[in-house]
């Protein structure tokens, strides 16, 4: 039984100026200890996707408009009440943000903030909540943390309220971690850093990892599997090695020609012409249709969904459902 | 902490003398003096008082005389109330003027948050337009209406209160709703904005994915940040609140500071304007310190600067 099941996810915001359908059915399993990587452009969904799993889509705008997400087997994120919600949120589901330097509260103590989740879910007593705290923080790396663990948000860089960040999710030895962009903030070499940490946590207390990205460099070297999403859909999904070895989808193909470091010295680099497509229209066949280089009518007129194209990896693009495009090898 | 606020204090030692001196200045430049009256007087009867009060000495020296009394804490005598100083004027109606101006404050600050609070929490709900449309006519309506209207449907209609005096405990009511509206309505409108601005905090967000309570989320991770802006508002307000105000006193004959503050420029009353203005000055300041020192206490990143 995996660990988290989502099954046809539909997140809309309704705006003034329409409906915007940010994730647009999207379904995927996630077995315990796996780390499932999630890239995309901004807008893509990716985040949201992760906020309905977490009740964090602010209501309204926001609505779930459809779609289950079972955890553990037992539990609907998606539709159990807000006191079920608040049992496995910050208990058995942490998540880690993007912007450290916002993300804690400015108003409370560390020592405050990383007690909560453990005093909240009735896991330990004050002073032994306390000691965990200070544990942890030593853990992810914050020297001299019995001392510093009093100190307030402002009083930390921005590495090292990333590390406060995690240890705050990983206190109460969650059984999923959803990591939002955990890097995107920070300086590179902090970025190394704070990857090294997730990784040693995750193998450490066994635990499965989300990790949203839009930079494929990082998702590489991180994930199990890799989970590729356009316009508010999952268009390829695949373990690691094969998504970047043998793309099975335009988009993806595309993306990894766009990283510069692979172009030679001195070519242009390499882009997607066109813009993603406006969420708040509806959006008729493949959304990555206008931009892509492989369409054909087909594509244009009726929707395509995610198939499994090679054993355990999935594409949605019908070209190569029909066996019409291959690549092989990266950076085709 | 300490040194601050001793810091602070020593600087509102100029900032008063500053205060003292253009306004002593001020009403000397203004035409007329307190003993020009409709009745013709004398001029040997006027050179004469201008003498007992030391008028007739030339302006420095008046100036260094007053400065003189100021340091010995003594506000002089007042040229309109004969007999009394401008010290015993202020301290017999400053009570009531406090007395009310903590009723109103009272209301502003329990109600006002309350409001504010309730209506940020259901965001454009009847919850929330009732209160602020109630708050938007608060800030709108000047005393002089709400006040006559109040006594006229709870003092005369209704007869619940008595419709004007300051002999009862219930006399307290109508002025203190009074004077306390606009307070009220304005801090409503700031708790309400202020917690809103707070709600989308990421900081928030990452308290929900703790699985922290709605309402410890409310109340130990959204109060501080937003009521700052409330503090800051409030500070200056209760110098303004607790000096008394000409119109709710008049309306409800209360016999508290506002009146001395108007009648003493039209009298020419020297020494009282003074008094007034230096009290008002020294309470502004002090109620300024006060939310710094609360700021301070609330927002732990000011502590290092």
């Amino acid at each position: 039984m995996p660990l988290l099941e989502v099954n046809d996810l539909q997140t809309s915001f309704h705006t003034r100026n329409g409906i915007v359908r940010a994730v647009n059915g999207v379904s995927f399993s996630l077995e315990r200890g796996e780390t499932l990587g999630i890239v995309g452009e901004s807008g893509s969904g990716k985040s949201v996707t992760c906020h309905s799993l977490m009740g964090l889509v602010p209501q309204p705008p926001g609505r779930i408009e459809s779609g289950t997400a079972m955890f553990d087997g037992k539990t609907d994120l998606l539709a159990c009440s807000a006191r079920e919600l608040n049992v496995i949120r910050g208990r058995r589901v942490a998540m880690i943000f993007q912007d450290p330097m916002t993300s804690l509260n400015p108003f409370m103590r560390i020592l405050d903030q990383l007690i909560e989740p453990l005093l909240t879910h009735k896991l330990a007593r004050r002073d032994e909540a306390v000691k965990r705290a200070i544990e942890m923080l030593e853990l992810v790396g914050v020297p001299d943390a019995a001392h510093r663990i009093r100190s307030y948000p402002h009083e930390f860089s921005g590495g090292m309220r990333q590390r406060v960040m995690i240890a705050m999710a990983l206190v109460t030895k969650p059984d999923l971690l959803i990591a939002d962009e955990p890097t995107t903030a920070l300086d590179v070499t902090v970025q190394a850093q704070i990857l090294e940490l997730i990784k040693r946590s995750q193998q450490q207390l066994g635990m499965a990892v989300i990790f949203i990205s839009h930079d494929l460099g990082v998702v590489s070297g991180f994930c199990d599997r890799v989970q590729v999403m356009y316009a508010g859909r999952i268009v390829e999904s695949a373990r690691t090695e094969h998504l970047f070895r043998s793309p099975r989808h335009p988009y993806n193909r595309a993306l990894q020609k766009s990283i510069p470091a692979l172009q030679p010295k001195g070519a242009a680099l390499y882009t997607i012409s066109g813009m993603p497509p406006d969420m708040s229209r509806p959006v008729q066949g493949c959304a990555f249709a206008p931009r892509c280089e492989f369409a054909v009518e087909a594509c244009r007129v009726r929707e395509v969904p995610l198939k499994e194209v090679e054993p355990g990896h999935r594409s949605a693009c019908l070209r190569v459902q029909e066996k019409q495009l291959q690549w092989e090898g990266a950076h085709v | 902490m300490l040194r601050f606020i001793a810091k602070r204090l020593l600087e509102t030692i100029p900032v008063l003398l500053i205060v003292a001196t253009l306004t002593f200045f001020m009403m000397k430049l203004a035409p007329g003096g307190p003993f020009d009256t409709d009745k013709a007087t004398t001029p040997e009867i006027k050179a004469q008082l201008e003498a007992q009060y030391g008028l007739n000495q030339p302006v420095h020296e008046q100036y260094f005389n007053y400065l003189g009394q100021l340091v010995r804490g003594d506000l002089g005598p007042s040229f309109k109330y004969a007999g009394w100083s401008v010290g015993e004027l202020l301290w017999s109606a400053f009570p009531v003027s406090l007395e009310l101006g903590c009723y109103a404050l009272a209301i502003a600050l329990t109600v006002g948050t309350l409001a504010g609070i309730v209506a940020s929490l259901r965001k454009n709900t009847v919850t929330d337009y009732v209160p602020m449309m109630f708050a938007t006519l608060g800030i709108c309506l000047p005393t002089f209406v709400t006040g006559p209207l109040l006594i006229m449907v709870f003092g005369i209609m209704l007869g619940w209160f008595n419709p004007s005096g300051w002999d009862f405990a219930s006399d307290r009511v109508l002025p203190a709703i009074t004077l306390g509206l606009y307070y009220t309505a304005y801090v409503a409108r700031l708790s309400r904005a202020g917690m809103l601005e707070v709600f989308n905090q990421d900081y928030i967000r990452t308290a929900r994915a703790k699985g922290v309570s709605k309402w410890r989320i409310i109340w130990r991770h959204s109060l501080r940040g937003g009521l700052l802006s409330v503090v800051t508002f409030i500070g200056p307000a209760i110098a303004g609140l607790v000096t008394g105000s000409l119109v709710v006193e008049t309306i409800f004959h209360i016999p508290g500071l506002g009146r001395f503050f108007v009648m003493a420029g039209f009298n020419r009353d020297y020494t009282m304007v003074m008094g007034t203005v230096l009290f008002y000055a020294t309470l502004i300041i002090l109620m300024n310190l006060l939310v710094d020192i609360v700021q301070v206490w609330l927002n732990p990143k000011l502590r290092f600067e």
